[in-house]
């Protein structure tokens, strides 16, 4: 864990409703793991799974849901922000030799970001990003170019018709170890699929680092806290 | 900064235990203290108030439990804990090995037997120097507060407790009352060694897309800054009743309010909430806290206990 405060090097919008924002001043971080934004006026600090890190820069990839993520829209560059970073445990690399790597929603952020860092590894890994509809699609060129991607609408208007694990089960591509971010309802259908994956989890978290038990969730092996044990946890061990 | 440690006197006294700071992190926003001492040396702290322990083992309470507040938040945890057997032969152990210093346990339970059993089983474990009594969480049915609110039952309780422990009481009491005083003066009579106050203030957040209450059980705790002219307030009421020690807490996030609650008339500050926004917060206040009496030209900072009530 690293607090910090971070420069804002971009603020922008991607697709309806999804944005990016950059902090620059930051040391690496894991894919997987998280930080904690303070957004000026509100107490709590916000959880963000990091969506790419890259010359010294953290990206986040976030979805206006609330008054917070309205408020981070009108953020400017320039701005300097406290920034906990290097949270949470982060995705285990090593367990596959072909990925398959599955979003729902704003979930492609921390698997964009391990997309990449298979990419740096030499490993080419499948991708299935799904969505509402066309309009929320992003990230498309930049995971074409570093992994046989497959993106699924739920209305149809792009891609393959219909949710990410219905694209999973009518894959034609070889793989042995998924890694997975979206929806609980997803991430329960795709575990249902098979359970030889990582799903990385979200909750409401009062601190994010694991000092408040505001996110515990039942395991097969007790409770534990998404914001410490996780947000990575083996799909075997999680009731969904 | 060194120069300025040399001269002010930070140091207070609590049931006879010399404490290099009044900073003490509240309950149940600390864990078990080891936590934090990955990202700082804890021996800075004055003390730690331990995460609420109960007899046997509980989860706790459905998530969300969380939801914000202007300057604050609400939570329900529900008194998450390993049950007082693994606090006292894991937790414990695991803290001393980073933490040098005597530190409260607190203790949250459903019943008078639940209270007694668990407050006894703390007698010998040396490492504890006195135990914070929770008869004021809002997070639990048909304990907690249910206890804490009548005054006839806090006092009973008390005396049933002080019956079975060797360790000075500290009595938590709820805000969530007409008249904290006379709860106060109960805990006193029932034979408490000291107070602590305030506890979370009962609230609820509804979302406004689905119309639902946020928190999973409802209602939670609401603490934070929001609340401290509200601790301020009783704490200095308690004070003009009693001589017992006070720990004041409710929204300190400064060294500066600090002063404040214990110009108020506490001994002792428990922070909470700010550990959950910023890791380094007792840290920070701990750092600040000689600074901030060369300012207001305080040399020791017992001198200044009540002294609200005095000007």
């Amino acid at each position: 864990m690293i607090l910090k405060e971070l420069t804002v090097t971009s603020n922008r919008k991607l697709a309806d409703g999804i944005y990016e924002m950059r902090f620059s001043g930051a040391s690496h971080v894991r894919p997987g793991s998280f930080v904690e934004v303070t957004v000026p006026g509100f107490y709590l600090n916000r959880p963000f799974g990091v969506g790419n890190y890259e010359n010294g820069e953290i990206t986040i990839f976030y979805k206006v849901v609330g008054q917070g993520t309205d408020k981070m829209t009108e953020i400017q560059v320039g701005e300097k922000l406290k920034v906990i970073y290097e949270l949470g445990n982060g995705f285990d690399m090593e367990k596959a030799t072909k990925p398959l790597l599955v979003s729902g929603g704003i979930g492609i952020a921390p698997i964009y970001y391990l997309a990449k860092a298979f990419a740096n590894k030499g490993i080419r890994p499948v991708v299935v990003t799904g969505f509402r509809n066309a309009g929320e699609v992003v990230l498309e060129k930049e995971l074409a170019e570093i992994a046989d991607l497959y993106v699924a609408t739920d209305d149809g208007s792009k891609g393959f018709h219909g949710n990410p694990v219905a694209c999973v089960k009518a894959l034609d591509k070889e793989w042995d170890y998924y890694y997975s971010c979206g929806p609980m309802v997803m991430m329960h259908f795709l575990k249902m699929y098979s359970d030889k994956g990582e799903l990385s989890l979200e909750a409401r978290m009062g601190c994010g680092f694991g000092a408040c038990m505001g996110c515990s969730i039942k395991t097969v092996s007790g409770y534990k806290r998404v914001c410490k044990e996780g947000p990575v946890f083996d799909a075997k061990e999680v009731e969904l | 900064m060194s120069s300025i440690n040399k001269v002010l006197d930070t140091q207070i006294e609590l049931f006879g235990v010399k404490l290099d700071n009044p900073i003490i992190p509240a309950s149940g926003t600390f864990g078990f203290g080891y936590e934090f001492s990955e990202y700082y040396d804890i021996n800075v702290l004055g003390s730690i108030s331990l995460k609420g322990t109960t007899l046997e083992k509980r989860y706790g309470n459905p998530l969300p439990r969380i939801a914000e507040c202007p300057a604050g938040l609400i939570n329900a945890i529900g008194l998450q804990n390993p049950g007082v057997d693994a606090v006292i032969n894991e937790e414990i152990p695991r803290l001393s090995k980073v933490y040098s210093k005597p530190v409260i346990a607190n203790v949250g339970g459903h019943s008078f037997n639940e209270y007694t059993h668990t407050v006894a089983k703390f007698n010998d474990c040396d490492k504890v120097f006195a135990v914070e009594l929770n008869i004021s969480c809002p997070n639990v049915k048909g304990g907690g507060m249910a206890f804490g609110t009548n005054p006839e039952t806090v006092e009973t309780l008390v005396r049933e407790i002080k019956k079975v422990s060797t360790k000075p009481i500290i009595v938590k009491l709820s805000p969530n009352v007409t008249d904290v005083t006379l709860l106060a003066k109960a805990a006193e009579n029932g034979g408490a060694d000291g107070l602590s106050l305030i506890n979370t203030l009962v609230g609820m957040r509804i979302d406004l897309r689905t119309a639902k209450p946020i928190i999973s059980v409802k209602s939670g705790g609401y603490s934070g800054p929001g609340v401290f002219p509200v601790a301020v307030n009783m704490v200095y009421k308690v004070r003009e009743k009693t001589s017992l020690p006070i720990i004041g807490m409710g929204g300190i996030s400064s060294a500066s309010d600090v002063i404040e609650m214990m110009y108020a008339g506490a001994n002792a500050v428990m922070v909470g909430s700010l550990n959950l926004v910023n890791p380094y917060g007792c840290k920070e206040i701990i750092e600040d806290l000689p600074i901030e009496m060369q300012k207001l030209g305080i040399n020791k900072l017992t001198d200044i206990i009540g002294r609200a009530h005095n000007v």
